[in-house]
This record gives structure tokens, C-alpha cells and sequence, in this order.
């Protein structure tokens, strides 16, 4: 991190930290959950064949642990135009589950900005930008939160 | 469905049993359809090589459903996924094959839960583990 950045950095952290985007509502249809779990060529009966997800204590087929990935909050797209740092890479991910995700189910997910700070990458300086997402269904319930680190540089 | 591990059954040490996943471009373009994710490094060579890398990447969140996959292969459906983390700290090419491999690092009750935390991370040919992670799984017990 160099002084030259650093105003930059405080001035993002002032704007956006502790910002919220607007709610993203996803339906979740039982053709979605399969075509994902085909994507990931995880075969898994749970998300691919309701017959025998019905003999299991879900009592019908649920979404793989990643599914939720697919209701796309928007992030940070109100950037500066001006903003320097185009590139965009994922830097990790870390989820909680408190409930399973079916079919029929209605996912509101939310994202906030919990922290952004610097750093020195093999790509050259990089911004960290960190953020947590929460999908709560339809019942009120929460089902899963996502924390996520996307890097820009 | 096969055979699914109790509480009783792991320890401190126990190897979750490997998955070998074998991405593809075509693996890619898949995903990003079911995922909504098209940044085009994904997919577009072009774009990706414009953009300095050397050629299309996997998705981040590819190798986490492919670390999902692993601990719920490993605990079946009587086990629950709580936590699962990880990060991607190098980029990975599609054509090459790529394991999932975990290991058990603790085994504890909480709040009346049998809990298992897991190490699990991705490891390329190379052997280079690019995407280190963690999990908490709840397994069922052999008392019920």
C-alpha cells in the first residue's frame, strides 16, 4: 500500500462500508436446482432426482450447498466511473447453512459491504472488497449467509 | 446411496475420501449459465488473455461447489454441511483434472450437536493447493 492510495481507499471505506443493496428476490424452480447440479456434474440424488430425495429426511429434493451463488445481488456497480481498478477476481468465499433451499422456495438475498482494505498482489495493487450476502426464504427464516472477497486490481 | 459415516466413525486425522472433478471451457460456459456469472474470463480466451491472464479460469465459486461436493459425498444425507469456506488463491485452467481432498481437524458436541471440522482444500496435477478451505459438518450418532 503506498500514500498515494491511501485517501482513495479511506474515501471507498467511507461511501461504502455498511452499505446494503437492494433486495434480489429468486424463485426457486426444481429445472434451476438440476441444471445447477448438472453444471457442477455433481450427481448427487439430493438435487437431481426427487424419487429419491423423497425417501430421505428432506423429504424432496433441495438445492446443492452453492446453489444460492445464482440469486445475483448487485454489488458494487455504483462505483466511480472513474474507479481505477477494472479487474475483478474472486477471492474466496466462506457459507453458513441454518436451513435447506427447495423448490418452491423464495429466496431474498442482500448484500452489505462489511470491509475494504489494500493490498500488494502479484498483479499489482489490489483492492480487497468484502461482503456478506444473507438469503432469507420465504418464512422469514435465514437460510444461508455468504461472506465474499472480490478482488479488484 | 452407500455407506455414510456416524459421529463414532471419524477422529481426529480421518481422511474425508478424495473426488476428482475434470473441468472443461464447456464445464465453464454451463456454469455460468446456471450461475448468472458470465465475466467473460470464464469463457472468452480473448478476453481473458486481454485481460493478462493466460487463458480462461474457473470460476471461484466452481471449486467451492466442488469442495460442497466433497463433504456432502463423504457425509450423505443423514449429515448436514453448517460451514464451509475457502479461498482461491491461484487460478485454475480448465483441461487438467483437479482432487478435493479434506481431512478431519477436530470432533466436539455443541448446543447437543455431534459437530466434525474439516481442513479440506483443491490440488491441482502439480500438487499445488491453490484453494485451502474449511468445514463444519453435523454428523449423525450411532446412539441416534
Amino acid at each position: 500500500m503506498t500514500t498515494d492510495t491511501a485517501p482513495e481507499i479511506e474515501a471507498l471505506r467511507k461511501s461504502y462500508i455498511g452499505k446494503e443493496s437492494p433486495p434480489e428476490v429468486m424463485e426457486v424452480e426444481r429445472g434451476h436446482i438440476r441444471a445447477f447440479a448438472q453444471a457442477i456434474e455433481d450427481p448427487n440424488p439430493l438435487w437431481n432426482n426427487e424419487a429419491e430425495a423423497r425417501k430421505t429426511r428432506f423429504g424432496g429434493m433441495v438445492a446443492p450447498p452453492t446453489f444460492l451463488r445464482a440469486a445475483r445481488t448487485q454489488g458494487l456497480e455504483d462505483l466511480p466511473p472513474d474507479f481505477p481498478y477494472k479487474r475483478l477476481l474472486d477471492g474466496g468465499s466462506e457459507w453458513e447453512y441454518f436451513e435447506p433451499v427447495r423448490p418452491g422456495d423464495r429466496i431474498t438475498a442482500v448484500n452489505r459491504v462489511v470491509d475494504i482494505y489494500p493490498r500488494a498482489g502479484q498483479l499489482g495493487p489490489m483492492i480487497f472488497i468484502v461482503t456478506e450476502t444473507t438469503y432469507t426464504n420465504q418464512f422469514g427464516q435465514v437460510a444461508a449467509t455468504q461472506k465474499n472477497t472480490s478482488i479488484r486490481y | 446411496m452407500g455407506s455414510y459415516p456416524y459421529w463414532e466413525d471419524v477422529e481426529e486425522g480421518t481422511e474425508v475420501p478424495s473426488l476428482v472433478k475434470h473441468p472443461t471451457t464447456r464445464q465453464l460456459v454451463r456454469y455460468a449459465g446456471v450461475s448468472g456469472d458470465f465475466y467473460e474470463i470464464h469463457y472468452d480466451k480473448d478476453f481473458a488473455q486481454s485481460t493478462g491472464l493466460p487463458g480462461v479460469i474457473l470460476h471461484g465459486a466452481l471449486k467451492s461447489a466442488f469442495l460442497a461436493q466433497l463433504l456432502t459425498d463423504w457425509i450423505g444425507p443423514q449429515g448436514t454441511l453448517r460451514k464451509l469456506g475457502c479461498q482461491y488463491r491461484g487460478m485454475d485452467q480448465p483441461g487438467a483434472p483437479l482432487t478435493c481432498k479434506g481431512v478431519v481437524t477436530k470432533k466436539y458436541v455443541a448446543n447437543g450437536e455431534h459437530l466434525v471440522d474439516c481442513e479440506v482444500w483443491v490440488e491441482d496435477e502439480k500438487g499445488q493447493k491453490f484453494t485451502p478451505g474449511w468445514a463444519t459438518v453435523v454428523l449423525p450418532t450411532r446412539a441416534g
